[in-house]
């Protein structure tokens, strides 16, 4: 039986809204943890591309998150969901809060981040919802061009000196089981394929190991079998690692609760 | 100053944003960036749409500043600035008088191969990303100097 027409609204509403955070605090966890490096990175060519590409996330960060607020209809704005939530109400994957580590930890993290999220916003540039659509398609402009780079990195450095070598292949071991978690459905990510608006995450499956595969084949490192998938960011569970990410990272907004400049 | 009854044309408008500088490379005006989608009244209000070049470009909030400053020199008084994200941006919007300025102004316009000072095709790239998210960093293998080049996008 059809369930009336109110009802199936709220209903997408609440799985929109919960869709398009995941996609927001993804973009502000890892330019969060990107920012970290300004001012340190191991080369000024780097500390800038680093600086770009948290830069473009931030800015994706506020349309998904404003979009996201506006889906809720209680009020907030994209700075509200920034500053004002707790980790258990963020949605972001687990790969994306691990702690930055070394250089080649974070660039295999952007690596694996990229080579999924690049495929995942085309796929959203045809969403049935028009505004993720067209929030989609002007950052898969960007994410193409972290992706090009990240990819290219991690080729230099996995079949770079033996130390670059092995400090790529323990980065990969180390994330690796936070990747699973990108690709497997729950019932927001079935919710919103059905309806046309998010792809289906299979078949982003198949896109993201074949390009992950390639390139690291490139790079001369070696895949890791596929094991246990750490899992839970998308629902709000999380490492330890993001509560105290954001503690530093709201510590204004708690402190002086609405505070501008 | 606008006189009751007599708005100036969408014509004129336009001719107005041709005077504003981009914030970041001021020798690009707002028109020749490709970033003014729309110019429209609706009855006494002028309706202009912009569209951001990157998401996270901090130049976007400085731009709206400034089209409202340029039109509220101009008289506008009652002004609705929009924006746009569909289309995304694109390279492509730069006009021709926007890409002889960047080179004029050593900056290698999208999809250049030449150095901008000596037109030398031995180029290499130092950096993918620049001092701003629209450049990337190139040497001329030359003339031996480094310049920005304009990121297709
Ligand atoms: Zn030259």
């Amino acid at each position: 039986m059809d369930a009336p027409p109110h009802a199936n609204r709220t209903h997408s509403n609440d799985a929109l809204f919960a869709y398009t955070l995941r996609l927001g605090d993804n973009c502000l966890v890892l330019a969060q943890r990107l920012s970290a490096w300004v001012g340190h990175a191991p080369a000024l060519e780097e500390d800038i591309a680093v600086a770009n590409v948290a830069l473009d996330m931030v800015g994706q960060a506020q349309l998904w998150l404003a979009l996201a607020a506006d889906l809720e209809g209680q009020g907030r704005n994209a700075d509200d969901l920034a500053y004002g939530r707790d980790a258990g109400a963020f949605r972001n994957l687990l790969l994306v809060e691990q702690p930055n580590g070394d250089y080649a930890k974070t660039l295999m993290r952007q690596f694996l981040f990229d080579a999924w999220h690049h495929p995942m916003l085309v796929a959203l540039a045809a969403s049935s919802e028009t505004r993720i659509a067209e929030i989609a398609a002007k950052a898969a402009k960007e994410a193409a061009y972290h992706l090009t780079r990240s990819r290219d990195l991690v080729v230099s450095l996995g079949d770079g000196t033996g130390e670059s070598h092995d400090r790529m292949q323990a980065a990969l071991a180390t994330l690796w089981p936070y990747t699973g978690e990108m690709v497997l459905a729950d019932p927001v990510d079935e919710a919103l394929a059905v309806t046309g608006a998010a792809p289906d995450l299979a078949t982003l499956a198949a896109i993201w190991s074949d390009a992950v595969g390639a390139t690291l084949t490139e790079a001369t490192l070696v895949r890791p079998a596929d094991g246990y998938a750490q899992r839970g960011g998308k629902q709000g569970v999380h490492s330890e690692h993001l509560g105290y990410m954001l503690a530093e990272m709201q510590f204004v907004q708690r402190a002086y609760p609405g505070g501008t400049w | 100053m606008v006189v009751t009854g007599a708005l100036p044309s969408t014509e004129t408008v336009w001719t107005w944003l041709a005077d504003v500088p981009d914030p970041e490379i001021p020798v690009l005006s707002l028109v020749d960036l490709g970033v003014i989608r729309d110019v429209v009244w609706h009855g006494d209000t002028l309706a202009v749409t912009l569209t951001p070049t990157y998401s996270g470009c901090p130049a976007t909030g400085v731009i709206q500043f400034e089209v409202e400053q340029a039109l509220r020199r101009h008289g506008i008084d009652r002004l609705e600035l929009k924006r746009q994200l569909s289309p995304p941006w694109t390279t492509d919007w730069i006009t021709p008088r926007g890409r002889a300025a960047l080179k004029a102004y050593g900056i290698a316009p999208p999809g250049s191969t030449a150095c901008p000072r000596c037109g030398s095709k031995t180029i290499t790239e130092i950096s993918r990303f620049g001092s701003t998210p629209c450049k990337a960093q190139y040497r001329c293998g030359d003339c031996l100097e480094p310049f920005d080049l304009f990121k297709c996008h």
